[in-house]
């Protein structure tokens, strides 16, 4: 403003030069503020990397660079100034209301956003405490899971009870920073816990607790780990510090799983569970609590220590078994090589007793029945028939002692031939007669009707069988009759037995003999009838004490029988009122059929085939004289019209059709093959060919394959019976073969 | 002396006669073949056999006293014997044969005179023991009995 236009008042008073000397220096230093305040603000800016509003910097900067210029400007104005001065003042000054205007309007869109900015700010601040709070939560889980595979591990990689607790308790103790860590577990009556294990102690007493505390029944009721108060029996574990504050305990229950608690199919039972019951003290004067997660980390031990208390239990269980197992085997092994060597032993004695024993009783037996036929006084004659009779009885007894051995052992096998059965019992007749009449008893036999007269089985053992039961019956009766009956069973009366072991079964080409001995003797008494046929056992009954039983004749009669697919049994009604020994065998029964003969036996039973050889027209032909007329005394013995000549040409020329056989003694050499092959050329026609016999003393196969490869009809050893050759020219006649076997 | 008592006579020299190996088994059978019908049976035959083997037993002394011996037959001479010894039951003149014959396959002809002797020695008892049954036989019939039936 310039000093004529202004209405100012320009007080020439000294204050006015002082205030006005202030206010200049004001000014001075608003503008100074005013440019040095965007200054600093590009270079803070320039420092700082991010800062979104430079627009509004710029802005802010043009109004103050704009005020300070203002302000200083003004400093010219204190004092006279041109028109210039007023007009620049003016520019700046209208300048500066525009911008800050614009500045003002600018900052109501700017100032709510950058109040915001720290909202966030602080929210971003609250969430990152909230994330670090959490990963904290989040290792010390991690931590603990660590912990509990740490200790698992080191739990599980023992089979053995002691260090698999022991070791627990170790590594929990070391985990959890714990002041004490004990286990009780149930004593055998399972009313009292006992403390087996400690951390600390070395030693532990065995200081027992019953197991029916109340606490106890908490902590074994629940699957968790139970805060438990540290004045409680189970936990005053260490003697009391006194004035200090004891640590928080927990107690957890283990469950002990033993084999049985494994059914099959099934997990372990709930009920019947043992429980040891594992006690953790946290450090005294501590303040420290117990955590969820070191809860659960107890929890989790506890179970895992039971699994591996129960695999270990359970190897221990197996090799227990195991052992006993390979001791049984070992045992059974001895026993059973022991048997055999006893089997052993008892063959070869049986061997050796078999022969040794026979050998010297024949040799008595027959040269006591030599000494019989040769000339005695009566006296003499006594002593040697009671010698034979003797030692009859003595080779019958080892007999029976040495069939009994093959018996049992089943390697005894029945004979099977034809036999006349009705002389069977004829002979046991025979043979008992002589006992029977000195002791005044009466024998009857008799045969049923229908009782065939021939029959296929054993005849030697049934006539054994036959003759023990009659004996026995003989033997034990003193007075009084024996009769014996035999006769078929029919199949009716079969099934009305009823016998456990015996069952009749009916067919075609079998029947089923039965006989029956009763006797009127000293009877036996029910009870012992059972033992009756058990060997070497004898009833001491008054009549029986007194006679020398054969311990083994019953026994062997059972198995005699029982071979012979039948049964045996004994009744009697009691003491002093007889007895009736009665048994069932099988027997065959025979027919043409059944007898084959496939080769000539020499051996043939009489009666057999045509004997009546009249007129047989026959050549014997034999270059031995003696021989050749043997030969021909026999053929003509037996009917036979004989021609002989000594050599083949001989033979050739005499042979005729009218010869049905020629006998030749192959002993001589080739020629009587050539014979046979000659006269096989001449006669063409088979029919009218005789029959070539050979005739031989050597037994041999070579021979016989000779013979048969020239054609010869058959062949016979020398020396022939009467009987032979009578077989032989029948067997010819009807089969026009006769092949000995060699 | 009556027919009973050589009776037993025989029956023991015929028995002394089997137990010491003179005889045989097939001995019983030519007496089996003797009946009715030809009685003299046995007689015959032992004549048949002696007249045989004093033809074979001299074919044998000859043929061992040739300087060279004809084994061969030697061999074919032996076998004759033992056949007609065997056939009539001259149990011992037959086993002396055999181990002739053993000899003779070896060809050993010291062994083999030495067998000649033993044969000759055999037969020679035969002969006379078999002279002597059949003297009893004939004087048990003479005598009016007949001569038993021995079983084997």
């Amino acid at each position: 403003m310039s000093i004529e236009s202004c209405n100012c008042i320009e007080p020439q008073w000294q204050a006015d030069e002082l205030l006005m000397r202030y206010q200049y220096i004001s000014d001075f230093f608003i503008a100074l503020a005013y440019f040095s305040i965007p200054l600093e603000l590009i270079y803070f800016v320039k420092k700082s990397a991010v800062f979104p509003y430079r627009w509004v910097l710029v802005q802010f900067g043009a109004f103050i660079v704009l005020c300070g210029a203002t302000h200083l400007i003004n400093l010219w104005t204190f004092t006279m100034h041109s028109r210039t001065v007023a007009v620049v003042m003016t520019t700046s000054k209208v300048l500066t209301a525009v911008v800050s205007c614009a500045t003002a309007l600018m900052l109501v869109h700017i100032i709510p956003d950058l109040l915001s900015v720290k909202t966030r700010e602080l929210f971003l601040k609250n969430k990152a405490a909230e994330l670090d709070r959490e990963m904290g939560l989040i290792r010390t889980q991690e931590e603990t899971g660590r912990h509990v595979r740490m200790l698992t591990h080191e739990i599980r990689s023992t089979l053995d009870r002691h260090t698999i607790l022991k070791t627990t308790l170790v590594e929990l103790g070391r985990t959890l920073a714990l002041e004490e860590c004990a286990l009780w577990m149930p004593t055998r009556t399972g009313l009292e816990l006992q403390l087996s294990y400690t951390l600390r102690q070395q030693n532990p007493v065995g200081y027992t607790v019953p197991i029916h505390l109340p606490v106890i029944n908490q902590v074994f009721s629940s699957n968790r780990a139970v805060k438990i108060s540290p004045n409680c029996p189970v936990a005053r574990l260490r003697p009391h510090a006194g004035k200090f504050m004891p640590g928080e305990v927990v107690a957890v229950r283990v469950p002990l799983l033993h084999l049985s608690n494994f059914q099959i199919y099934d997990w372990p039972a709930v009920s019947s569970r043992n429980y040891a019951l594992m006690v953790l003290m946290l450090p005294s004067d501590s303040a420290r609590q117990w955590h969820v997660h070191e809860l659960e980390l107890v929890e989790v031990v506890a179970d895992q220590v039971a699994v591996a208390l129960s695999h270990a239990a359970i190897l221990e269980e197996s090799m227990r078994a195991r052992d006993q197992l390979m001791e049984q085997n070992v045992a059974l092994d001895l026993a059973r090589r022991e048997a055999e060597t006893a089997i052993r032993a008892r063959n070869d004695f049986l061997a050796v007793m078999n022969h040794e024993m026979r050998t010297p009783m024949h040799a008595i037996i027959a040269l006591s029945s030599l000494l019989q036929e040769t000339e005695l006084t009566p006296e003499q004659r006594l002593m040697v028939e009671t010698i034979l009779k003797s030692s009859n009885l003595l080779a019958t007894l080892i007999n029976d002692v040495l069939d009994l051995s093959r018996l049992e052992d089943g390697s005894l096998q029945l004979d099977s031939t034809t036999f006349n059965l009705h002389s069977v019992f004829r002979e046991v007749l025979n043979l008992i007669k002589p006992v029977a009449s000195v002791k005044k008893l009466l024998l009857t036999l008799h045969l049923g009707p229908d009782l065939p007269v021939y029959a296929i089985g054993d005849e030697k053992r049934l006539m054994q069988t036959i003759l023990n039961v009659v004996g026995n019956a003989v033997k034990f009766s003193k007075e009084g009759g024996i009769s014996i009956t035999a006769f078929v069973a029919k199949a009716e009366s079969l099934k009305d037995m009823r016998f456990p072991d015996f069952i009749p079964v009916p067919s075609d080409n079998h029947f089923y003999l039965r006989v029956q001995v009763k006797d009127s003797g000293a009877g036996i008494n029910p009870q012992d009838i059972p033992t009756l046929f058990t060997k070497f056992a004898q009833t001491q009954t008054l009549a029986t004490r007194n006679s020398s039983g054969n311990g083994l004749g019953l026994a062997i009669c059972k198995r005699f029988v029982n071979l012979m697919e039948g049964h045996i049994w004994i009744e009697s009604e009691g003491i002093g009122k007889g007895c009736t020994a009665s048994f069932i065998v099988k027997l065959g029964i025979p027919d043409r059929s059944n007898e084959s003969k496939p080769s000539f036996a020499p051996k043939v039973l009489g009666n057999h085939g045509p004997s009546n050889f009249a007129g047989l027209k026959v050549l014997v032909m034999d270059d031995n004289g003696v021989s050749r007329t043997v030969t021909k005394g026999l053929l003509v013995h037996l009917g036979c019209d004989v021609t002989t000549v000594g050599t083949s040409e001989e033979c050739l020329r005499v042979l005729s059709h009218e010869h049905k056989v020629v006998f030749m003694d192959v002993s001589s050499g080739i020629e009587s093959y050539d014979l046979a092959v000659r006269i096989h050329e001449m006669f063409t026609k088979r029919q009218d060919r005789p029959l070539i016999v050979a005739l031989t003393g050597n037994t041999n196969k070579v021979t016989k394959e000779k013979c048969m490869r020239v054609g010869m009809d058959g062949l016979i050893l020398k020396p022939v019976s009467v009987d032979k050759m009578r077989g032989v020219l029948s067997e010819l006649l009807e089969h026009r073969v006769v092949f000995e076997t060699i | 002396m009556n027919v009973a008592h050589l009776q037993r006579q025989w029956r023991g020299y015929t028995k002394y006669l089997f137990m010491e190996g003179y005889l045989d088994d097939q001995f019983l059978l030519v007496q089996q073949l003797q009946d009715e019908e030809k009685p003299d049976f046995v007689v015959e035959l032992a004549s048949l056999f002696f007249h045989d083997s004093q033809r074979i037993l001299d074919g044998l002394t000859n043929a061992l006293n040739q300087e060279s011996i004809d084994f061969k037959k030697v061999d074919s001479y032996v076998h004759q014997f033992r056949g007609s010894s065997s056939s009539i039951g001259a149990q011992r003149v037959k086993n002396a044969c055999i181990v002739f014959r053993n000899f003779c396959e070896e060809k050993d002809a010291n062994s083999c005179h030495k067998c000649l002797q033993q044969v000759k020695q055999e037969y020679c008892l035969f002969k006379s023991k078999l002279e002597t049954l059949f003297s009893l036989e004939h004087q048990i019939v003479g005598a009016g009995g007949s001569i038993p039936v021995m079983s084997s």
